[in-house]
């Protein structure tokens, strides 16, 4: 029977120490688990994050600073969030269900980059910051592709710290069976509007120039109509084709801006 | 009467019997987790099996190589068909009367067929031999489409079967045809449907899905080499047919085996068949002479147990100019995967699919149905219906939709005109069933006014302007269904399953302090029979229901029953259940006349003890006349109170019902909104109102998960695509919208109690109400028929083609 063993880190370096090829880092495990069931992952090790005092919300003034492994549950109930980024609390609390949302974390879901996952989108359309053991990562540098990201085999996701907006809203299109994000539409208005994708691109979260330049110029949810959203380079399977995509990207787009507020 | 007796009513309450909203007394260890479920029993040195499957639809085997996993620590035996062939084990006779592989011999014929059966020390060690058996496989041309079976070039599937043109249900047209089967008059169908002022026609798809019950599959077979007795524990819906099959197929003697389902986390069709892994399970015990357990994970049973439906149903209904349906006619397509293992009653290779007259007064009709193999899963058991009635009950609703659009005409209207009326019942359908009660117009004028009907269309109209307009996205749907089922199976003159008559059966015992057990031939899967049959014998011995065990499910002790599905529980074993109890009730009258010194015939019954006609003052209850049956003797009566009845129903049942759906449509994402669900349902005498409703949400839930989003799909390579609940859907207490229930009520002539059932109701009535919303709210923009279910890209689709989003 394939071993694994179960250790627990102290701290970041701790958990540094420990990593090696046949090791996985274990936040929330409402990934890695059910992978691991399904033998798509054999790790050796898992090492878990909870001891390394990565959990918490700080408030920096001009930004949010969240620990890698605070709980969508935290995000979803906190006061500090819902004052300065209310759009984020209403991400965590459209992830999953209870029980996913009192295990999974920010940490683990930026760093699987599960391209119908919900956070990788709120990081991109914030301009977030991916905070690691090692260095600064700018989340439009960080998303690489489908669960591609820029991290290091050896490097851990500490925090991640979101630049308040002006505004931002998500309008999530849940997939009927699965309830991830089929696509999900994340708006950010800050000197510019920044608009990113989830659920819809084959290569993962992406922004979109087209919906961004529409409404940085009027931001007013009349201004997605004129712009063209292509399906091209969209995932299709069977419960939505690229065109259907496509197009819930737009409706999902003006629902974000609606709820943002305008002008 | 005596100071001492309470009020009649006061007594009757204190028995909870038939018609009280009693609590379910399963509740108690199922909501504290207490359950007793197959995979929570454990037993000294039991050992764990698992499949390997096969990757392709089809291909064949060209070599199998167990050598590294029998190599693996923990691994303890692989099977595979070689080592099945010598017992004659290697294939196994289905429901349906074709056979099917335990393991694979030679050839795979659907993705995830069992390949080979590792048995390991638990689960893991089970899966890491699993991931160690080498399997070579040589690919071949696939078969999914069901109308390109017969064509030519068409791979054939069943090569042990090939040359074979007489199957266990006629005469076969192809290798890959399995049976046609007819009802009804084609000739004069045809005839009528030439000569009529109207005809629709149309092709109604009712897609494969699945029941997906909470736990899975699976067992434990224990062979016990001292005493040869061997039990098997599983989640079977009928453990008594499960031992006399397995004795059939074993050669173990019927006495030798025994079957026993524990507490089972629902059925709904799924656990009716019998699968490989019960097979290997307990071959595997007989070799390894220790335990054996087997359980399905989530994703074996969505690929490789049991789907449902999968009926293409061509239709053509007829009328004249004012809307009086003169004729039928249906052929369908009935894909049944690579092994038909349908589970209906024999004579029945298409269950009850004939009852798609529906609760209309159709003078002529013709249904042909034509099973098929393809390269899928087998199955095609009644998903919380009775054989294919939902089937049934899903075409004529649509057909009736379909011909209201070609007449012009209001659907209810229609509906209305062509009831079959109150007094033509017991009524004979032109497809051969004598309908045995019913009150139609009734229940669906009081379903209309509930809604408010008429209202509800002028807001319709309204809405429609408004959409025109350009005013609103948001389309309204009226969806309309009236259902009528046939349950309880049934008359053993034309049903059983494999030669085995569906009677059902009850036993009781009283015991000297005049509680009482009472064992049932049936076993639930969570419809409460442990709350409601005691109700009814509550209501017929004059016992607390509180002061009456039920037991299901232990073939040692259980008399003979064929088990639960198809809503025959209440019909058939409930019938046994009462009229057992009146075999007690007519001793206890022959004790009490002993003890009171009377003639039997100068006894009357009184809620809960016989009292001396004329004289109240001096009676005998249930609990004194107990007691009395066991310390008394009493000539030319035996000592104690027993009784047992297997009951054949004369006749199956017919419940029906009015069930209406209210859906908000938004055209451009394609998303739905359910703004009321009323269900109105007559399954004759009522046991228990609260059971009742929560059979009816459940029901309904399921429905609206089957209507709106439920599927088990394939690709071309035959692949399911839909083999875990990251993409096949299972509505939660979040999707599931609120739902008002009602009830008329038109006893069973033929009942003992007049119960009809009603399980299945629901999901029979549910699926068209559902369906008809979506298709009604865009009737108004030409949709006559589109394909379930209506997830939101195939409604946002359909408004796309009818040319709302331009
Ligand atoms: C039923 C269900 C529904 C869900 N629905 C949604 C949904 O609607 N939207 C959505 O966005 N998500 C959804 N998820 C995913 C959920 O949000 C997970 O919590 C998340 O994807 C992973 O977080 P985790 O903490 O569980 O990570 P884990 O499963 O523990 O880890 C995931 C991966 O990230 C790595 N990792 C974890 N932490 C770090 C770190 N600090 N640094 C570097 N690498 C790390 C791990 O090694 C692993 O490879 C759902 C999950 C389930 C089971």
């Amino acid at each position: 029977m394939y071993q694994t063993n179960y250790v627990r880190a102290s701290s970041t370096d701790d958990a540094v120490a420990k990593l090696d090829d046949e090791a996985k880092l274990l936040a929330g495990g409402m990934t890695l688990l059910p992978t691991m069931k399904q033998r798509l992952a054999s790790p050796e090790t898992l090492i878990d994050l909870a001891d390394c005092g990565l959990a918490g919300i700080e408030d920096l003034g001009d930004a949010l600073k969240i620990g890698a492994m605070t709980r969508h549950v935290d995000v979803e109930t906190s006061e500090i969030v819902a004052k300065s980024i209310p759009a984020l609390a209403v991400l965590a609390a459209k992830i999953g269900d209870r029980q996913v949302r009192n295990r999974g974390t920010i940490g683990g879901s930026i760093a699987n980059n599960d391209p119908s996952a919900c956070y990788p989108s709120a990081a991109l359309a914030l301009d977030a910051t991916i905070h690691t053991n090692s260095r600064d990562i700018a989340a439009d540098d960080f998303f690489v592709g489908m669960f591609e990201t820029a991290l290091e085999e050896d490097e851990i996701i500490t925090a991640i710290s979101f630049p308040k907006p002006a505004a931002a809203a998500y309008a999530k299109f849940p997939n009927p069976a699965s309830r991830y994000a089929m696509v999900g539409v994340f708006v950010a208005k800050g000197d510019s509007v920044r608009v990113t994708v989830t659920g819809a691109g084959e290569d993962g979260v992406f922004r979109h120039a087209g919906l961004e330049a529409a409404l940085t110029s009027s931001f007013a949810p009349e201004s997605v109509e004129p712009v063209t959203v292509s399906g091209e380079e969209m995932i299709s399977d069977m419960h939505a084709a690229s065109d259907y995509r496509a197009h819930l990207v737009k409706e999902m787009t003006r629902r974000a801006v609606a709820a943002c507020g305008w002008p | 009467m005596n100071e001492a007796t309470p009020p009649k009513e006061e007594r009757t309450a204190a028995l909870s019997g038939l018609g009280t909203s009693r609590k379910r007394v399963e509740d108690a260890r199922f909501t504290q987790g207490k359950g007793n479920y197959v995979d929570d029993l454990k037993m000294p040195g039991m050992l764990f099996g698992d499949f390997v499957r096969s990757p392709y639809a089809h291909a064949r085997v060209k070599s199998i190589d167990t050598e590294k996993a029998m190599a693996l620590p923990g691994v303890h035996a692989v099977l595979t068909a070689a080592d099945l062939e010598p017992l004659g084990l290697h294939w196994m006779p289905t429901l349906a009367g074709d056979k099917q592989m335990v393991l694979a011999d030679g050839k795979v014929l659907f993705q995830a067929q069992e390949v080979a059966f590792v048995v390991a020390d638990d689960r893991y060690a089970a899966a890491d031999g699993v991931a160690a058996v080498k399997v070579e496989y040589e690919e071949l041309p696939v078969l999914v489409d069901p109308f390109k079976a017969e064509s030519d070039g068409a791979p054939v599937l069943r090569e042990d079967i090939a040359d074979q043109t007489e199957g266990a249900h006629g005469p076969r047209r192809h290798p890959n045809h399995i049976f046609t089967w007819e009802s009804g008059d084609r000739e004069a169908t045809e005839a009528v449907l030439a000569e009529a002022d109207v005809v629709a026609e149309e092709m109604i798809y009712y897609h494969r899905t699945h029941p997906c019950p909470l736990e899975p599959c699976g067992c434990v077979a224990s062979m016990d080499k001292v005493n040869g007795k061997l039990t098997v524990w599983g989640t079977f819906q009928a453990p008594h047919a499960v031992r006399t099959v397995a004795s059939l197929i074993s050669g173990i003697a019927e006495h030798n085996i025994r079957i026993i389902s524990p507490d089972i986390g629902g059925g709904f069709g799924n656990k009716v068949g019998v699968y490989p892994g019960y097979v290997c399970s307990i071959v595997a015990s007989i070799v390894t002479g220790v335990p054996v357990k087997w359980i399905e994970d989530r994703s074996d049973n969505l690929m490789a147990t049991a789907f449902a439906r999968d009926y293409w149903m061509k239709g053509r209904i007829s009328a004249t100019k004012d809307g009086k349906i003169t004729g039928l006619h249906c052929h369908t397509t009935a894909d049944h995967g690579a092994f038909d293992a349908c589970a209906d009653p024999t004579k029945f290779p298409a269950g009850f699919m004939n009852i798609c007259t529906g609760s209309y007064d159709i003078p002529t009709a013709y249904l042909a149905v034509d099973g098929i193999y393809t390269n899928k899963a087998p199955g095609g058991v009644a998903y919380r219906c009775s054989f294919r009635v939902t089937e049934a009950a899903y075409f004529i609703e649509r057909m009736i939709e379909i011909l209201a659009i070609k007449l012009g005409m209001d659907a209810a209207e229609l509906r209305v005109k062509n009831f079959i009326k109150k007094d033509q019942f017991p009524y004979q359908s032109a497809l051969g069933w004598e309908y045995d009660s019913g009150d139609y117009h009734t229940g669906w004028d009081k379903a209309l006014k509930a809604v408010g009907y008429e209202d509800l269309r002028k807001e319709q109209a309204a809405r429609v302007e408004a959409f025109k307009r350009g005013e609103t996205r948001m389309l309204l749907g009226i969806g309309l269904s009236h259902f009528t089922e046939i349950v309880g199976a049934g008359p053993v003159k034309n049903c059983d399953i494999l030669g085995l008559g569906m009677f059902d059966s009850c036993e009781i015992r009283i015991h000297p302090t005049g509680s009482a057990i009472a064992r049932l031939g049936t076993i639930s899967q969570g419809q409460g029979h442990a709350t409601t049959f005691a109700q009814i014998l509550a209501s017929e011995i004059g016992l607390p229901a509180e002061d009456i065990t039920l037991e299901e499910g232990d073939t040692d002790t259980a008399p003979y029953g064929l088990g639960t599905y198809g809503s025959r529980s209440t019909p058939v074993a409930g019938a046994a259940t009462a009229m057992a109890g009146r075999k007690i009730r007519a001793k206890a009258q022959m004790i009490a006349a002993y003890l009171l010194e009377v003639h039997d015939n100068d006894l009357e019954w009184d809620v809960d003890r016989f009292v001396v006609k004329g004289s109240p003052e001096r009676f005998k209850t249930m609990k004194e006349i107990a007691f009395a049956s066991y310390n008394q003797a009493i000539p030319g009566v035996e000592p104690g109170l027993e009784a047992v009845s297997y009951y054949d129903p004369p006749n199956m049942t017919y419940p029906f019902g009015s069930y209406i759906c209210v859906m908000e449509i938004n055209v451009d994402t394609g998303t739905t909104e359910i703004r009321q669900v009323y269900a109105l349902d007559d399954c004759g005498t009522r046991i228990n109102p609260m059971i009742i409703e929560g059979q009816v949400h459940g029901g309904l839930t399921e429905a609206l998960a089957i209507a709106m989003g439920q599927e088990i799909a394939y690709d071309e390579q035959g692949n399911v695509t839909t083999g875990t609940l990251m993409d096949f859907f299972v509505p939660t207490a979040v999707e599931t919208p609120n739902y008002q229930t009602d009830y008329t009520v038109t006893p069973s002539p033929h009942h003992p109690i007049g119960a009809k059932g009603v399980g299945e109701s629901p999901n029979v009535g549910g699926v068209p109400a559902f369906s008809n919303a979506v298709h009604d709210a865009f009737r108004a923009f030409g949709l006559t028929q589109s394909n379930m279910p209506h997830d939101h890209w195939r409604i946002w689709k359909t408004a796309q083609s009818l040319g709302l989003h331009d």
